[in-house]
């Protein structure tokens, strides 16, 4: 079970519900998925109207939400989301998202630590949403996120674990969890992350974009648990050098191995 | 000229590295990319989808006045037309907006004439309360205005403003341009810049594509938008592509846009550009925006009035241009969805811009 805050999960793959063609291939793909958390961006929430509401739906799943400030390009921006989220959701678990960069969609650093430490002093449970900056990370931890979600890869790429070397990093020093966030494409992917030691993925464009969303959501589900039980059970060591099946000194008999310690005995006597 | 003498060759090199390329962007817009029309559609439908995923923005233009202090002779609001001037007072914007707001649509477009003294700062001032109250995303398409202007609009609610070039050849645009401040075209030309400069969220580009060679427009667009996103990064960018039908206000184009001429523009400002929001207009025929929305398409009107006031009083006679889909939003959506894609009302929460 991954445990995040006061909150047990049984499924390590954490989904989103932008990028699909309607709600209900959504929440098909989601209900395939066995995911229990499931992230939605605040700047779509409509409670005035019928239009747009995911809400409703998703509760009856009993899936736990977590509100995002996607689109926030500041600390106070993403305060304010984070505010709103919990006076609409009645939640205060936030997935922090500052990106002033609408190309890319890189996080802010420096605005994401302002905001991080804001929250967490007013009692957010905070998921921040980072580049793969190990550093970074740990100042997260130190100002009391109950995860940090460092990217595998630009947003909505699907480029996968671009950024493994420091990821690898982060998992070995963090005492939260890590949840690899954005970029992972496809299943063999999220399985390389849960390999590694990741607590948890989340995965959308790619299980959103796929030809058949719910199929998808399936394979990432096997993927992550398999990953999972791979870490669990302990990779082999890998080597970078061969492991000759005929030794290059396997012509030395135990005779004349024998005659060789004589020797050196003869010559210490 | 190169755009003209671009060969196969060069399209199929483009088509490998079209992303943030301006020879790429060249190559794509040339007469030489149009049989590969099809291999960029694949990849404009891909790239659009893998960013943008399913989702197609939703919004109404809303006309808040037909009086101009210009004279241009394409557009239905120059001055010297005799047609019945309107600016609409808080009544009339407060009815309209109601409208607006019963249909569903949460993100608007201001849209007035160019006159500066009548529906200039003062007006704006009285009037965007009132819209920014009722809706999420606000975006102007108005006279181009000074940096400090724009500051002040932010702070009233604006979140987006359209400029549109219309052509980016000077001397073209001296010959449609002939009266009133849009003569100017260096001041409008470094618009997008003051728009930028204030803070505003999101700028639009656009020429209106006729009015010169539209290959050539369509390319000078594209360096203007590369220059803005290198420069002013924090910004989003979109894209409108109307076109200048023949016979359509008299004048016609000098070299006439097709339907797939306009499909290879879409495709390639797409591949050009993964991230660039792209609106399609009303001005099109129902079948032909039916059959671009998959294809680049992230933003669109529907059951749109182009006059103001023309929400309430639908037969006015006051329109800026003709509007060849006049749908209502619920067909418009109906065919989206059978195309597997979903409509996306609200896109933005207005609190945000508190300050």
């Amino acid at each position: 079970m991954l445990t995040i805050a006061d909150h047990q999960f049984s499924s390590r793959l954490f989904t989103g519900t932008g990028k699909f063609s309607d709600h209900n291939t959504m929440l098909q793909a989601i209900n395939s998925s066995g995911s229990q958390l499931v992230t939605l961006a605040m700047k779509r929430i409509d409670l005035t109207r019928g239009h747009d509401n995911l809400l409703g739906p998703l509760q009856s799943m009993g899936v736990k939400l977590l509100p995002n400030t996607a689109g926030a390009r500041n600390a106070k921006e993403a305060i304010f989301a984070a505010e709103l989220a919990y006076e609409m959701l009645g939640t205060k678990w936030i997935k922090l998202e500052i990106h002033p960069d609408p190309k890319y969609l890189m996080p802010d650093p420096i605005e994401t630590l302002i905001a991080a430490q804001q929250l967490c002093e007013q009692g957010y449970i905070v998921m921040p949403y980072v580049h793969a900056d190990p550093v970074l990370c740990r100042r997260l931890e130190e100002v009391g996120c109950a995860a940090v979600m460092p990217l595998g890869s630009p947003i909505g790429s699907n480029q996968g674990l671009a950024t493994e070397t420091f990821l690898r990093i982060i998992i070995e020093q963090a005492s939260i969890p890590v949840i690899i966030d954005a970029g992972i494409g496809a299943p063999s992917q999220a399985c390389r992350a849960m390999e590694m030691g990741a607590a948890a993925v989340l995965v959308n464009t790619a299980i959103a974009s796929s030809a058949y969303p719910q199929q998808m959501a399936k394979c990432f589900a096997d993927a992550v648990a398999t990953g999972r039980q791979a870490y669990l059970a302990g990779l082999g060591a890998v080597n970078h050098h061969a492991d000759a099946t005929s030794p290059l000194t396997g012509f030395l008999t135990e005779a004349s191995i024998n005659s060789l310690t004589q020797s050196v005995n003869i010559k210490e006597g | 000229m190169k755009l003209y003498s671009t060969t196969a060759k060069d399209v199929e090199l483009a088509l490998q590295n079209p992303s943030g390329n301006l020879d790429s962007l060249l190559a794509l817009l040339s007469p030489a990319a149009m049989p590969y029309i099809e291999p960029m559609a694949q990849q404009a439908v891909q790239l659009t989808r893998k960013r943008f995923g399913a989702n197609i923005g939703l919004f109404l233009p809303l006309y808040l006045s037909n009086l101009c202090a210009n004279e241009c002779d394409y557009c239905g609001f120059s001055m010297s037309n005799k047609v019945k001037r309107k600016t609409l007072n808080s009544d009339e914007l407060t009815a309209e907006i109601a409208i607006i707001k019963q249909r569903g649509f949460d993100s608007i477009l201001l849209v007035s004439g160019e006159h500066e003294t009548k529906v200039g700062m003062g007006y704006f001032e009285s009037v965007l309360p009132l819209v920014s109250k009722a809706f999420n995303y606000v975006a102007m398409e108005v006279q181009p205005l000074e940096t400090e202007q724009y500051q002040h609009l932010g702070k009233l609610g604006v979140d987006a403003v359209m400029v549109y070039q219309e052509t980016y050849r000077p001397q073209t645009y001296a010959k449609h341009h002939t009266r009133g401040k849009k003569q100017d075209f260096v001041y409008r030309l470094d618009t997008p810049d003051r728009v930028a400069k204030a803070g505003i969220d999101k700028i639009g580009l656009g020429v209106l594509l006729g009015l010169d060679d539209w290959r050539l427009d369509a390319l000078l667009m594209g360096y203007h938008l590369d220059y803005l996103e290198k420069t002013y990064w924090r910004n989003r960018y979109s894209i409108s592509l109307p076109r200048l039908r023949p016979c359509t206000g008299g004048i016609s184009p000098k070299v006439e846009l097709t339907d797939a001429g306009l499909v290879q523009l879409i495709c390639a400002f797409r591949l050009f550009n993964p991230q660039l929001e792209i609106s399609l207009s009303t001005r099109e025929l129902p079948s032909l925006r039916d059959n671009l929305l998959p294809l680049g398409i992230t933003h669109m009107s529907a059951g749109s009035s182009t006059q103001p006031g023309g929400y309430m009083a639908p037969d006015s006679q006051l329109d800026q241009f003709e509007i060849s889909d006049n749908r209502p939003a619920e067909q418009v959506i109906i065919q989206m969805r059978r195309r597997g894609l979903n409509p996306v009302w609200k896109d933005w929460e207005m609190g945000w811009n508190n300050d």
